[in-house]
């Protein structure tokens, strides 16, 4: 059934069609169609952001704490173009994003009009695909296609660009049964690689899961599936940042996040290692370290759903291409199958040496005195609150690190942090799409000072949706990562990394009408936090903290894993040649 | 470990690296990439390669399929095996691209090019141009009393030597094709 109808109602159609619950959004010229079609129903909320960077990083906290894709509905132009760092952060860390833009009418396309930008060029390398739709019976089907493309195979940003006259103009509604797409990536993987794969693990005398977003990406049936497998093996587990929470941090096997700021007993069991089993990461550099010194001993199995991922920096022995959640489910069945064997006196003799690494302490740190260091504030903030329904967004630099390393994520979609891009500004407005999703949970955003004012405006949205975000700011008055990058590298001549002329954060949150606490005193922090959790309202929590601490453990730029720092003993000289020029 | 046990020629849509990855030995590979022919599909691609900083020596695009709405590019490019590997699979999940085959591993394949030549000369250059264009089969397409316009087909290695012969000779302006390529044989 064909239905008639102009092309900004196929647009709310088709979202509410494909069970949208939430869009992001700011409106403008070139959306005012849908923005009128949206005031005349009731199915989608729209939050109105502060500025469409916030929109783009709300979806996105929204897609990553529900598994669903978000929304986000931006105008022509500028609105377009402040939507490209969210896209671009959606892209390296696979998170499904449908990204609605106006554009100026199709008569007008080329010719410089007003708010007029070439959106499908500028976003073609940072969308996973996009379109122009000029014709308004092409609009709906393409909609739908949207949905499938950003949801299947590796997740990742769509952008529809909508001229006005298509939004204006009638045509026929496509249903989403009657999209036909080639785009069908595949999901199995191939057996006998599996099997490969349960062979080495029979006889891996040092084995270790290294496992990452892809994980997570892949649904609950994935870590599920994961879990058994760990559990059955009773081989070590680490995760990349982007990864945590697939197993849970209390779990017998976990071994701590690895990579450049991860646990020493990580990164060392990944350099040991005779057999490292892949499951949905990517060697990133912030993970691989020096590419040739990177687990040179062992055998690499690596499961990913995309084939570009593999081989494309560590070349891999067993490449298995495939969704992680039913490769699992088959390794699983064929190990089992094959009588459930592995070395157990290997494993044994590997976990002493594990542990052995972790009496290390890679972690400590001293809180004495009367100040507070940023590792005791997560600590205290981790005790108060992994009881709660809890959600963890971040922004990024020296607390993201401390975050991932302090706090304890025991489910999947609830640790949500820009890994591959980095960007500052990314915590707020993601908190505030996940409490969007979850209203009733504590939704807490672990940020810096400098990274918070990067998107401070959209305390404006919290307010004025009641949205009870807490923003966790460990504040040392320094761009923290950056002057320790400076304090290693560059001669202690810290450029540009002193934040001066910061507001005063209880009075900022007082002017948007939500509530403000500063803490500076270790003995007051513990009240002070909970104060933070139980007042029903966005908080701005300012915490002094000390303000030279360095995040450590640290994996020195063209260093190996095996060469790690562990504090602030041997930093001078840490990082020589060619590792200076690498970021 | 023992090798897995994979069709050979399963490299596009594939993550099997067939051959050792550590050469660093720089090859040169035809690859032809079937692709939906939507409005951006070739920036699409060709920003793929500036992106990420693989070389393009030639390439050639059209429509080869209007019912099916499908165009061909035949891309000639160079890198280590790693980075062809790696340049196939980006190209593989590309959402508008179909296939993607590369006809320099995938058996034996033939590779053609046109190019138009314009010669200008008087007296013995011209009389030499003439002769070497039949030595070489290229059709003369326009003539006046001083210049010559040659069409020429070829392998692209066939086209640099006659356009190294006409150097000398008067020769004013090329315009070739890009390769154009296909698998030899039945499929």
């Amino acid at each position: 059934m064909t239905k008639a109808m102009t092309g900004a109602k196929m647009v709310v159609q088709a979202l509410i069609d494909q069970g949208v619950e939430v869009v992001f959004g700011y409106p403008g010229g070139a959306v005012l169609p849908i923005y009128d079609e949206i005031f005349q129903q009731n199915s989608i909320k729209h939050v109105l952001v502060r500025h469409e960077q916030g929109a783009v990083h709300a979806a996105e906290g929204y897609a990553r704490s529900t598994g669903k894709p978000g929304v986000a509905l931006v105008t022509s132009g500028p609105g377009a173009t402040n939507a490209v760092t969210g896209l671009t952060d959606a892209l390296l860390d696979s998170i499904p994003l449908i990204v609605l833009t106006g554009q100026v009418p199709t008569f007008m396309i080329g010719s410089d009009a007003f708010q007029e930008a070439d959106t499908v060029g500028i976003t073609r390398p940072c969308t996973k695909h996009n379109w122009l739709v000029k014709e308004t019976d092409k609009l709906a089907a393409t909609l739908h296609e949207a949905f499938h493309v950003a949801t299947s195979g590796r997740p990742g940003p769509v952008l529809i660009d909508i001229p006005k006259d298509v939004q204006f103009a009638t045509g026929k509604y496509t249903q989403a049964q009657q999209v036909e797409t080639h785009y069908n990536p595949q999901v199995k993987g191939d057996l006998d690689a599996i099997t490969e794969l349960a062979k080495a693990m029979e006889t891996a005398k040092r084995p270790v899961f290294y496992t990452g977003g892809g994980v997570i990406n892949s649904g609950p049936a994935a870590s599920q599936l994961l879990r058994e497998l760990v559990a059955a093996t009773g081989f070590p587990i680490t995760s990349t940042l982007m990864g945590l929470g697939a197993y849970p941090a209390s779990g017998d096997s976990w071994i701590g996040m690895l990579g450049m700021h991860g646990l020493y007993e990580a990164n060392m069991a990944m350099h040991d290692c005779d057999l490292m089993i892949n499951i949905g990461a990517r060697f990133d550099d912030r993970i691989t370290g020096r590419l040739d010194a990177f687990s040179p001993n062992s055998t690499k199995a690596h499961i990913d759903i995309d084939a570009s991922s593999i081989n494309k920096v560590i070349h891999v022995d067993i490449p298995i291409l495939g969704d992680v959640a039913h490769v699992l489910e088959d390794l699983l069945n064929v190990w089992k199958s094959r009588g459930r064997k592995t070395d157990k006196e290997g494993l044994s003799n590997w976990w002493d040496q594990i542990n052995k690494w972790k009496a290390v302490g890679c972690l400590n740190y001293k809180q004495e005195g009367k100040i507070i260091k940023p590792q005791y504030a997560l600590q205290r903030l981790e005790e108060l609150t992994k009881k709660h329904d809890r959600y963890v967004t971040t922004e990024v630099g020296q607390h993201q690190m401390w975050a991932a390393q302090f706090l304890g994520f025991e489910d999947p979609n609830r640790w949500m942090t820009s890994g591959g891009l980095g960007t500052m500004g990314y915590g707020f407005p993601a908190s505030i799409g996940v409490q969007m999703a979850h209203p009733d949970a504590l939704v807490i955003n672990v940020a810096g000072e400098a990274s918070w004012l990067m998107n401070m405006q959209e305390l404006g949205t919290a307010m004025q949706y009641n949205l009870p975000v807490k923003q966790f700011i460990l504040n040392n008055e320094r761009l923290g990562m950056v002057r320790q990058w400076q304090q290693l590298l560059h001669g202690e001549r810290y450029s540009s990394s002193w934040s001066e002329s910061l507001p005063d954060f209880v009075k900022l949150a007082e002017a948007f009408g939500a509530k403000g606490i500063q803490c500076h005193d270790p003995d007051a922090l513990d009240d002070a936090i909970m104060e933070m959790i139980t007042y029903d309202g966005p908080v701005l929590f300012d915490c002094l903290v000390e303000k030279h601490e360095n995040c450590f453990p640290m994996i020195p730029s063209g260093k190996a894993h095996n060469e790690m720092l562990l504090g602030d003993d041997s930093t001078e000289g840490a990082i020589q040649g060619a590792g200076e020029a690498l970021v | 470990m023992s090798a897995l046990k994979i069709k050979k020629g399963a490299t596009s849509h594939s993550a099997y690296n067939l051959r050792p990855n550590y050469s660093d030995t720089i090859e040169q590979h035809t690859l032809a990439v079937l692709v939906e022919n939507e409005p951006g599909v070739l920036a699409r691609v060709i920003g793929l390669f500036s992106g990420r900083g693989y070389n393009i020596d030639s390439l050639t695009v059209a429509e080869v399929d209007h019912l099916g709405h499908r165009s061909r590019i035949t891309i000639v490019t160079r890198g280590t095996p790693q980075i062809i590997e790696q340049i196939k699979a980006q190209l593989g999940r590309i959402v508008d691209v179909h296939k993607v085959n590369d006809l320099t591993v995938e058996g034996a394949s033939v590779e053609r090019e046109l190019a138009l030549f314009k010669v200008v000369g008087k007296g013995d250059s011209r009389i030499e141009a003439i002769r070497l264009a039949d030595i070489f089969r290229a059709n003369v397409v326009d003539s006046t009393l001083e210049s010559f316009v040659f069409e020429i087909t070829g392998t692209s290695e066939k086209i640099d030597a006659f356009a190294e012969l006409m150097q000398p000779l008067g020769l004013e302006e090329i315009a070739r094709t890009g390769v154009a390529a296909l698998a030899r044989g039945s499929t």
